[in-house]
């Protein structure tokens, strides 16, 4: 059973490669059970998709309307 | 040169203001910064190529200039320990430890809240001032890892190579700033709402 300190280190690698599939097993079945680490993957995914928006920002063209 | 009617005074200014910010981050030294820059100007405006309009023109000074840091970064990393364990890292790791109980669980007042449609805060420009407060905060090497695979989009494997370290510590690394950007961005923007489970 993993530990919610484990899982916060397998969702992380979840962002840099395809974990395998008890690693993926296992973290499904941690999640069903807790909310914490549920709120702890959305803040993950929230953090990729925020350094995606600012790279769009610092890239976006000035003509275009800001935000 | 590049059509010289899509350079003016202010497009110049403007471009240069995004450009050294995105440097000034990853790199945290305003003369490298400025330097990486110009330099990225330089080879921009110098080069033959014909650009659709200002966004074309801005995306490739923009490519430069992370070819540019790249370049900075991969020097520094020779000459420094991206790994070495800092006291501003040791702190990081010690806070994040505290979040849990003895058994590995979250205790429940550190347990991660619900940040709602946290999406909606991306249209809101003093998110983004947050978010590179809370950028700053990292530890130096743990931002410099961290922005390498998510500014500058390099695969893990290629951070880890590229900065010398093991694939493990680089996971540790990225763990340690993913986290402690998560809790900078709980305090300082998503106000602690009350905790579920």
């Amino acid at each position: 059973m993993l530990s919610c300190k484990e899982a916060t280190h397998l969702m992380s690698e979840g962002l840099d490669r395809k974990l395998g599939t008890g690693e993926q097993l296992q973290l499904r079945l941690h999640l069903a059970m807790c909310s914490g680490c549920r709120n702890f993957r959305e803040q993950m995914d929230f953090l990729r998709t925020a350094c995606r928006g600012f790279l769009g920002r610092v890239e976006a063209d000035e003509e275009q309307p800001p935000k | 040169m590049p059509d010289t009617a899509l350079i003016d005074a202010d497009f110049v200014t403007a471009i240069r203001r995004d450009l050294l910010k995105f440097a000034q981050l990853q790199l945290r030294d305003a003369a490298l910064a400025e330097d990486a820059v110009q330099e990225a100007l330089a080879a921009a405006f110098s080069g033959a190529r014909q650009f659709a309009g200002r966004a074309a023109l801005k995306t490739w000074v923009f490519s430069i200039l992370r070819h540019k840091i790249v370049d900075l970064i991969r020097q520094q990393s020779r000459t420094t320990n991206i790994s070495a364990l800092g006291d501003d890292e040791a702190g990081l790791d010690e806070a994040f430890d505290t979040l849990f109980k003895q058994n590995a669980h979250w205790r429940p007042e550190a347990r991660p809240g619900d940040w709602g449609n946290p999406e909606e805060a991306l249209r809101e420009s003093r998110f983004w001032e947050v978010f590179e407060i809370c950028l700053n905060h990292l530890p130096e090497n743990t931002a410099r890892v961290f922005m390498m695979r998510e500014f500058l989009e390099f695969e893990t494997a290629e951070v880890c190579s590229e900065l010398a370290i093991s694939v493990s510590n680089c996971n540790v690394i990225l763990h340690r700033a993913r986290n402690g950007l998560r809790r900078c961005l709980e305090t300082s923007w998503f106000a602690p709402e009350e905790k579920p489970c």
